[in-house]
């Protein structure tokens, strides 16, 4: 028996329900179409909610999930049924807020695709393989922010200042 | 922010400026290019890398070659000392996951990496390659791993820990040599590490009872470093205790410990010890309570994620003891309106699970708005819950399967049609008024069903039921349509309920055998074979004739051999001039029950569920009481009474009252809902008019502050009266609150309100209200016993009468006692009757009766009135109830 707290995927959507990044992390969704069926059924059911404030939670096919909504993105943690909701909860927070720290505030659909490398990187260090590395939103944005500066030989660069440059490289780079 | 307006520039600026906008694979994989210059940029190969990642996460595949391209050109950026750049090139690579073959490529970059002085890299280069890796090239690096387990930085610690676990699926002799190292971890000051280090550990020691429990033991003395740490501990100590539970007996193992849990600081924590102490194994209640407790709290949090988890874990707690979540009812109540759908759902079948007879009605008013929102697994939650609902309050079958019935109709996955099915099926057999109306709604169900399995089913339920009904051949077009319309199974399934009709009625002989007949010629072997032999058995050659015992048994018997018997004998069966003789096969079960008849045959004690019913409610009633401090030196409930209505169904307010019988004191509590969604009600509370109760005087009135639409909430009034009489009067009663306008989309109500009234209708209190009806099993003892000490004996006329049952039941309802020995029942058009009855007076006195009855050629109707009590003075106060009455 699985008694460690395990997570089955992280989503990122738009308000329409498309995808902005997801991660799968077990079997249960084996192709990219049963990956979307899944996203499009966790939208709809939840797109009506207002999850702006608080975590919300609700079930699907015998999954657990819970979300919360800022701006036109819909942040999603799926877990199984028997899982603790809270932990996932604490889960999302984590994501949501270390987001929230990597745009600087402005958490929305087009930022998040011109540093979708930071959303990427994101996720990579809050969970691997479905096992929790870390739910505390600031060492999660400051694993991914130093990674990204401190090869100019920055590397005393204050967190805030490693975030500005992190957002100028790429955002000048992928614009043109 | 104008939402929509903002939307929908967003949506052009998307367009516009998408930084993937019009991106193509072909493109981007030419692209890839740059990764092989001489001088790399760092920054471009961040952003292809980037492109890459997008299009693998929007779904995109490459092709073999294609990833083999990436992969190896991926594999030269391993040249830049870019710090940012390498993140991404680990990301990539954990994305194309390459061959084996390819993954030697990078095995030396990706194990420089792991000895690098950079923590980053370490912890990195250690993910990725146990990702990547096989077997044979974990023993070369194993000795790094295990170094970077007790690693000073706990972010390479974590790294390493955690590819443990996954490498455990893999190679588990390999992760099994480290648990020195993990043993370590479990030590670390970071809280994360040693989260990881306690989940592999255990992994490592599962099959090792013993060393779980002793580590278990060792770690629960301390607290645990971080809350996900603490929430892992939980669930091994109760592993442990699940596991321990057939060899261990006294005090429970760990019990302490979860407790303990329930005051930590994380919510995360309380929830999974209140949870572990809920799904403990034979939980008595004592072990519940503090657990209960801690949920209850959470039922009112702010927070939807705990207001969930509480009432999902209360509601699994209410399938095996409903008793122990009555306390949560009220808070449970306030659920139903949640904006979060699921959490309303799991209230109201909790509520199902514990609630009583009068709110049954408005609950499943609630419920049919919130079945279309659900997904089926809570459907089906809710349909067994109604199931058994139905099962306790018969009387209200009929709402109940109208609720059942529309469901069915509706969309819905096997398992939850099946459940309504199978509700529908228990309901027909435990209450025989709602037989006609189910089969008829079966029917209609199978008209359009799309699982063979079900219409099999309800095909073969209606042969056995629909024949004894008082007019069956109603239900033949049903039948009969499928022959026409279905595959060969379920037409097979309906020629045999078509002769089933055939064989029990008489009457429709004639029609079946004409309708059986356009099946000789059916395409499939089966209903053929099916329709020869019950044309030939029933006599299908045109008389009529009745249907003897013996070919009914022969066609419809239960086939009391095990199939997998007859299958055996039939299979060793070798033909030949002798016949083969079915008697020779072995009745005897092998292990295996005989697993036809499950669901539909599966019939629950419906006789104990309603006796079960009224002690439950007083218990929950006495919970209430007990909760306002007001009344708690009333002393002990000694009785309350069933809801009365004091409003017509369908009006603006629904209230109805509970007597409350106390001692001294009598306390209304009235239920009240307010069902004008516009309209939020304040301070409601009941003016009780005492002009009619001389003997009660007012003491207490408790309004309630707020009542929302249809969210019920309870107002009371308390009366003292003198102790030891059977005060009796009527109290008028008049609704009054404060009425405030609510705006219907905003759902807020204004500031100032509007004081009212409303007129209920009048209440009496009756000195059946004084008595208890508990029966005797053995009444002759029971009076034996009792002595005539303070037996006091008179005669009544009880006037003319419309006969003598009704004068019976007359002073059966006036005493408000339990009829003993089925003696309520007076047989038709006798001259005489003996009643006895058994009940617990006010201040716990037994009190037994026993009634004569005589009736004359004018129906006059007199009555001998013995009564037998432990108290001489509630003996006298009986004639007097019955001499003033």
């Amino acid at each position: 028996m699985e008694l460690c707290p395990c997570v089955k995927n992280i989503l990122l959507l738009d308000f329409e329900g498309k995808r902005v990044a997801a991660k799968f992390f077990c079997d249960d969704w084996p192709t990219n179409g049963a990956k979307e069926a899944f996203e499009k059924a966790v939208f709809n059911k939840t797109q009506k909610t207002n999850a702006r404030s608080e975590v919300e939670v609700t079930m699907l096919e015998n999954n657990i999930v819970v979300y919360k909504f800022v701006q036109d993105l819909h942040f999603f943690i799926t877990g199984g049924e028997e899982e603790n909701e809270v932990i996932l909860a604490t889960v999302l927070q984590g994501f949501v807020d270390a987001v929230g720290l990597l745009l600087r505030g402005n958490v929305e659909k087009r930022e998040a695709l011109e540093y979708l490398d930071l959303i990427l990187l994101c996720i990579d260090e809050i969970v691997d393989g479905g096992i929790i590395l870390e739910t505390d939103a600031n060492i999660i944005a400051g694993k991914v922010a130093s990674h990204s500066t401190v090869a100019d030989g920055l590397s005393e660069q204050t967190f805030s200042q490693a975030l500005a440059t992190a957002r100028e490289h790429l955002a000048r780079s992928l614009l043109k | 922010m104008a939402q929509p307006l903002v939307k929908k520039d967003d949506d052009h600026d998307d367009e516009d400026y998408s930084p993937f906008l019009g991106i193509e694979k072909g493109a981007v994989l030419q692209e890839v290019r740059v990764f092989n210059d001489p001088q790399l940029d760092p920054r471009r190969c961040s952003q292809v890398i980037t492109k890459l990642l997008y299009l693998l996460n929007q779904g995109d595949s490459f092709s073999k070659n294609e990833a083999t391209e990436v992969f190896f050109s991926v594999t030269k950026l391993f040249q830049s000392k870019d710090l940012g750049l390498r993140r991404m090139v680990y990301l990539i690579i954990k994305e194309l996951s390459p061959s084996s073959d390819e993954v030697i490529i990078v095995t030396s970059s990706l194990m420089k990496d792991m000895n690098s002085k950079t923590d980053m890299y370490r912890a990195n280069a250690i993910r990725v390659l146990c990702r990547i890796t096989d077997g044979t090239l974990l023993t070369q690096i194993e000795r790094y791993l295990k170094q970077a387990i007790v690693d000073k930085n706990p972010v390479v610690a974590s790294a390493a820990l955690v590819s443990g676990i996954h490498l455990l699926q893999t190679n588990p002799e390999i992760v099994k040599r480290w648990s020195n190292e993990v043993q370590e971890a479990v030590q670390s000051r970071a809280a994360l590490v040693q989260f990881h280090a306690l989940a592999l550990l255990q992994q490592i020691r599962q099959n090792d009872r013993l060393a779980v429990s002793k580590l278990v033991t060792s770690l629960t003395k301390g607290t645990a470093r971080s809350p996900l740490a603490q929430c892992l501990l939980i669930r091994y100590a109760s592993q442990v205790i699940r596991e321990s539970a057939n060899t261990q007996t006294g005090d429970r193992p760990f019990y302490d410990f979860l407790e303990s849990c329930l005051r930590h600081k994380a919510e995360m924590v309380v929830f999974e010890a209140a949870r572990a102490i809920t799904e403990l194994s034979g939980v008595t209640n004592r072990e519940l309570t503090p657990a209960i407790t801690a949920l209850q709290l959470f039922l009112s949090s702010s927070k939807p994620v705990l207001r969930f988890a509480a009432v999902r874990a209360l509601n699994k707690v209410a399938m095996t003891h409903p008793m122990a979540v009555t306390n949560c009812n009220i808070d449970m109540e306030s659920l139903i309106s949640d904006q979060n759908r699921s959490i309303a759902t799991l209230a109201i079948t909790t509520l199902l699970k514990t609630g009583n007879e009068s709110s049954v009605d408005r609950l499943m008013k609630q419920i049919t708005n919130f079945m279309s929102d659900i997904a089926d697994e809570f459907k089906i939650v809710v349909v067994e819950a109604i199931r058994s609902l139905c099962l306790k309050f018969p009387l209200k079958y009929r709402s109940l399967m109208n609720f059942l019935s529309n469901i069915l109709r509706e969309e819905g996955g096997f398992d939850y049609k099946k459940a309504i099915v199978d509700s529908i099926v228990i309901l027909i057999r435990d209450i025989p008024e709602a037989k006609e109306s189910g089969l008829l709604q079966l029917c209609e169900f199978i008209e359009d069903c799309e699982f063979t399995y079900l219409s099999t089913q309800i095909l073969h339920f209606l042969g056995n039921e629909g024949p004894k009904t008082t007019d069956p051949s109603k239900y033949i077009r049903y039948i009969y349509n499928r022959v026409h319309l279905e595959n060969a199974t379920v037409r097979a399934a309906a020629v045999s309920t078509l002769a089933k009709f055939g064989a029990m009625v008489d009457a429709l002989k004639p029609q079946i055998f004409v309708l059986l007949r356009r099946c000789v010629l059916d395409s499939d072997d089966e209903v053929r074979d099916r329709t020869t032999l019950y044309l030939n058995t029933l006599g299908g050659d045109g008389e009529v004739v009745e249907t003897d015992k013996e070919t009914k048994t022969l066609l419809f018997g239960a086939l009391d051999i095990p199939l997998v018997n007859l299958e055996t004998s039939l299979k060793n069966y070798e033909p030949s001039e002798e016949p083969f003789d079915i008697d020779s096969v072995s009745k005897e079960v092998k292990s295996q029950p005989l697993a036809e008849k499950k669901a539909p045959g599966k019939k629950p004690t419906g006789l104990g569920a309603p006796l079960a019913g009224p002690p439950s409610t007083v218990d929950a009633y006495e919970r209430l009481l007990s909760t306002i401090p007001e009344f708690l030196d009333f002393g002990k409930l000694f009785k309350s009474s069933a809801p009365v209505e004091l409003t017509e169904a369908e009006t603006e307010y629904a209230v109805n009252v509970v007597k409350h019988i106390f001692d001294r004191h009598v306390v209304f509590q009235y239920n009240c809902t307010n069902t004008i969604p516009e309209q939020l009600l304040e301070n409601v509370s009941v003016i009780v008019d005492l002009s009619e109760a001389d003997d009660f005087a007012e003491v207490l009135s408790k309004p309630v502050r707020s009542l929302p639409y249809d969210t019920p909430g309870q107002t009371f009034v308390a009366f003292e009266k003198p102790e030891g009489i059977t005060a009796v009067g009527k109290f008028s009663n008049t609704l009054r609150f404060t009425v405030k306008e609510v705006d219907p989309t905003t759902g807020e109500a204004e500031e100032d309100g509007v004081e009212d009234e409303y007129q209920l209708e009048d209440l009496e209190v009756v000195a059946a209200d004084y008595m208890m009806k508990v029966g005797v099993s053995n009444f002759r003892n029971a009076w034996e016993s009792m002595g005539d000490d303070f037996e006091h004996v008179d005669e009544y006329g009880l006037g003319p009468r419309e006969n003598l049952a009704e004068a019976v039941s007359a002073v059966i309802n006036l005493l408000g006692m339990q009829p003993c020995e089925g003696t309520e029942v007076v047989a038709t058009n006798s001259r005489s009757h003996t009643c006895l009855l058994s009940g617990v007076f006010l201040g716990n006195v037994r009190v037994l009766v026993r009634l004569q009855f005589g009736i004359d050629g004018s129906r006059d109707v007199a009555m001998k009135l013995a009564v037998r009590s432990e108290d001489e003075a509630v003996s006298d106060t009986i004639h007097e109830i019955v001499s003033s009455g």
